[in-house]
């Protein structure tokens, strides 16, 4: 085991134990069970989304996509849970539909070789204003009782919640180390032309990790919607952003190659609780997003300079030694 | 110092990683001159022509202009003294207008930045005209034909007041009639007083155009001559007139069946046509040519990266299509590209996981990955192949070029193929490495593995081929056998002159 192979996850965990500590000495309550439980509630979706935005930039692409396509589907599943279908009939239809959200960002930048950056961007503006077109910004209100924490107590609810996302990151986190395609996708982040002169089918490599982040989003929608009796017709405004910081701080290389999802699971946990840590250290917690982004630099900026260091033959990069 | 030399380089020497490309070069340009730089591939004109242009700069040796010490050149400096250089490839901006193209870099518009736009178009008018060009100022360069966009290209360059225009091949693609008009252009130039290097592999048009011609081979300057006094014949002995001082191992190996075949094999999107060729097991079949004459491209569209669009390609008597990489390595195909740096290996993946890369299917388990397995491979691979490194866990990128060239040749030999593409294999590698490379081709010989082996180094062709097919214009010119092959001959073939003296040995396929 050799530490400076994830040099940059553990740099993101001090810092989330810098944070820890300083919030431990000056506001110990912050440690109480019940804000402990709704901070992790609250960021199971994020984690959800960013174990995908791993995966897209990972093979060197980017989805700015996902917060529109959320809205998509959280709205689908309000509205097909007025329609009384059962629950699993549900979560398959919404499955369904942010697979098929997916593939369609996949086809255009895996098969035409279209920029991802402008794909995605298109898609952001079109599933947002033509859910905003189709629902005329109203909500999905009055949703059936048997949808709202799967027709189960709250706490049993949240349970379930929280166990979908643990399992998720556990499975990626095995699949990605342990199987031949998570290979793959290191390869194709690496060098791509590499990746298929050694016979690796790299647009369907990149079609394939889209149609997850589409799935994914669609879990991540519906286990958010669940949570609340209504659906606001603007939900998800951001999302992409959030889960794309968090992957860049757990130390993932935006051109791709390089990304862990341990790495991603201390950046969600890291930027999810910064804000709440804001307001019990009482600082105004409007702080909270310009603190993100001096984190996010910080990041990029360490990155940077471990790099060089790097470079100069003093430690290795991280990620793809996955061996 | 010679007297009236525009331009002189003395005693130049460059190394890249470790590899001379020159030593010790020299070059005398006068004004009023044409003269042409000729050499192998790989002989050092690039590399010359760089540090003329200040690509690159010099390890060693000096560059004078008019008898001025050149010092720290540079792109900008060179541009400055008026050193252009023209290139096979018009390196012009297609989107822009032909006026905004010869524009670029020579007018500073007014103190304001602004652009005289009249000014602009006059000109450009009068540049065009004086390199004899038809063109409207205002078309777009994307719209020009290739000749076309030369002519602007010199333009531009007797625009920032060229005194010393470089042609690095200019008439590689240039049909008959455009070529005399750029003669035309070139003889204008030299009366006008500017000194031209030109650089081409068309022995036979260098009488029309050159008044002198220097011979660069293996990074070093062999001879200056006047062109009037030395024959086409003569300057392909001087370039390639080194001795076979590198042994090669070249063992017999018994051939077995005709594994593979191609038939008329062409496409137009990878320019090469009409391929014809069978290589049987335990056969070293070398592959030689000039840069662009269609190598790698017949490669590519073997391994399914070009799309063939006549002709066969027939595995074992049996026709295949390959569309993909992917079913080339099916199929039993392995290709060694040519860029080992930039796509050989994956440089930021250790040893074993290059190793493996092509063969991952051989590795998936139940459970996942098999380490282990990975393990014993790519150890046993580094082992048998003799790769230097501490453990097989080292990044590609730490290991140097004849290392990495094993990892890359390891990864293929794990598909465990009948059919080995090398493409140029020991290029830019040490003398040592090279030979353990050799070694190595003919162990894969031996075990009745059928190898195409593209290469520029003549030696290595001639050293390790039993057949040696030389390629010229995007088809095999010719196939030599090993016994008949020498280096004259093959570089006679390459460069399109087929001797009529070499023709009773020139065995059809």
């Amino acid at each position: 085991m050799r530490f400076s192979r994830y040099k940059r996850e553990i740099s993101a965990a001090i810092a989330f134990a810098l944070l820890l500590m300083i919030v431990a000495v000056v506001a110990p309550s912050f440690f109480n069970g019940g804000n402990i439980r709704d901070l992790v509630i609250n960021n199971a979706p994020a984690l959800i989304l960013a174990i995908g935005m791993t995966l897209v930039i990972l093979v060197g692409q980017i989805d700015i996509s996902i917060g529109s396509q959320f809205a998509v589907c959280s709205l689908a599943a309000g509205v097909l849970a007025k329609t009384g279908i059962p629950l699993p009939l549900l979560v398959v239809g919404v499955l369904l539909i942010g697979s098929l959200m997916g593939a369609l960002n996949g086809a255009l930048i895996g098969r035409l070789r279209l920029p991802s950056i402008i794909v995605t961007l298109a898609m952001l503006v079109l599933w947002r204003d033509g859910l905003r077109w189709i629902t005329e910004g109203a909500w999905v209100q009055d949703l059936p009782g048997n949808f709202q924490w799967f027709g189960l107590s709250q706490q049993l609810g949240e349970l379930v919640i929280v166990g979908v996302a643990a399992l998720l990151f556990a499975v990626f986190a095995w699949s990605l180390r342990n199987l031949v395609i998570g290979r793959k996708l290191y390869a194709v982040g690496s060098d791509t032309e590499a990746a298929r002169l050694a016979g690796i089918d790299t647009p369907k490599v990149v079609f394939g990790v889209f149609v997850v982040m589409g799935a994914l989003t669609g879990v991540a929608a519906f286990l958010n919607a669940i949570r609340f009796s209504s659906i606001p017709g603007n939900t998800g405004v951001g999302l992409e952003l959030k889960a794309i910081a968090a992957v860049v701080v757990g130390g993932a290389a935006i051109s791709g190659g390089r990304a862990t999802l341990v790495g991603t699971l201390v950046g969600v946990a890291l930027l999810g609780t910064i804000g709440t840590a804001l307001t019990f250290l009482g600082i105004n917690p409007f702080w909270e997003k310009a603190i993100q982004g001096a984190i996010i630099l910080v990041a990029l900026v360490s990155d940077a300079a471990l790099d060089r260091l790097g470079k100069n033959g003093k430690l290795d990069r991280a990620g793809a030694r996955a061996a | 110092m010679a007297e009236n030399a525009l331009l002189q380089a003395v005693k130049v020497s460059k190394a890249y990683d470790g590899v001379q490309a020159l030593i010790d070069a020299d070059l005398t340009l006068k004004a009023c001159e044409v003269q042409a730089l000729v050499g192998e591939n790989g002989a050092g004109k690039s590399t010359l022509i760089k540090i003329i242009t200040g690509a690159v700069q010099q390890d060693e040796g000096e560059l004078f202009f008019n008898g001025e010490p050149v010092v720290n050149n540079s792109p900008a400096l060179s541009k400055s003294l008026g050193i252009a250089a023209i290139y096979q490839q018009p390196a012009l901006f297609p989107e822009l207008t032909v006026a905004e193209n010869i524009a670029l870099g020579r007018e500073a518009g007014n103190i304001f930045g602004l652009i005289n736009w009249n000014n602009r178009r006059r000109t450009a008018s009068e540049l065009l005209g004086r390199v004899g060009a038809k063109i409207d100022p205002e078309t777009l360069v994307s719209e020009l034909s290739m000749p076309q966009q030369q002519l602007v290209e010199i333009a531009r360059a007797l625009g920032a007041d060229a005194k010393i225009l470089i042609f690095d091949e200019p008439t590689a693609s240039l049909s008959e009639e455009d070529t005399q008009n750029l003669f035309r252009v070139v003889r204008e130039l030299r009366s006008a007083g500017v000194g031209i290097v030109y650089i081409s592999h068309r022995l036979e048009e260098l009488p029309q155009i050159a008044d002198r011609v220097t011979v660069l081979r293996d990074g070093r300057t062999i001879e200056t001559r006047e062109m009037d006094v030395v024959s086409s014949e003569e300057l392909i002995r001087l370039m390639v007139g080194r001795d076979l001082s590198a042994v090669f191992p070249k063992r017999p190996v018994a051939l077995g069946d005709v594994v593979f075949e191609l038939k008329e094999l062409g496409s137009r999107s990878a320019g090469i046509h009409n391929i014809n060729l069978a290589i049987r097991e335990g056969e070293i079949v070398g592959v030689a040519g000039l840069i662009g004459a269609g190598r790698t491209e017949l490669a590519r569209t073997i391994f399914g990266l070009a799309e063939p669009d006549h002709g066969e390609i027939l595995l074992r008597g049996r026709p295949i299509r390959i569309g993909h990489p992917q079913e080339a390595i099916e199929y039993g195909i392995a290709y060694l590209p040519e860029d080992r740096r930039r796509h050989g290996v994956v440089l930021d993946f250790p040893i074993s996981s290059n190793i493996t890369l092509a063969s991952l299917k051989k590795l998936s388990g139940f459970a996942g990955m098999d380490f282990g397995r990975e393990r014993e491979v790519a150890e046993e691979y580094t082992r048998r192949l003799g790769v230097k490194t501490p453990t097989i866990y080292n990044a590609v990128s730490t290991l140097s070029g004849g290392n990495q060239q094993k990892v890359a040749l390891s990864r293929w030999l794990m598909t465990k193929p009948s059919v080995l593409i090398l493409d140029e294999p020991t290029q830019g590698i040490d003398v040592g490495a090279k030979a353990e490379i050799h070694d190595l081709m003919m162990e894969i010989a031996e075990k009745g593995v059928a190898i195409l082996m593209i290469s520029s180094e003549l030696p290595e062709i001639l050293g390790m081929s039993d057949r040696i097919a030389v390629m010229c214009g995007g088809t095999i010119a010719t196939i030599l056998d090993r016994e008949n092959a020498t280096q004259d001959k093959i570089l006679s073939i390459a460069l399109g002159h087929l001797a009529d003296n070499n023709r009773d040995e020139i065995q059809p396929l």
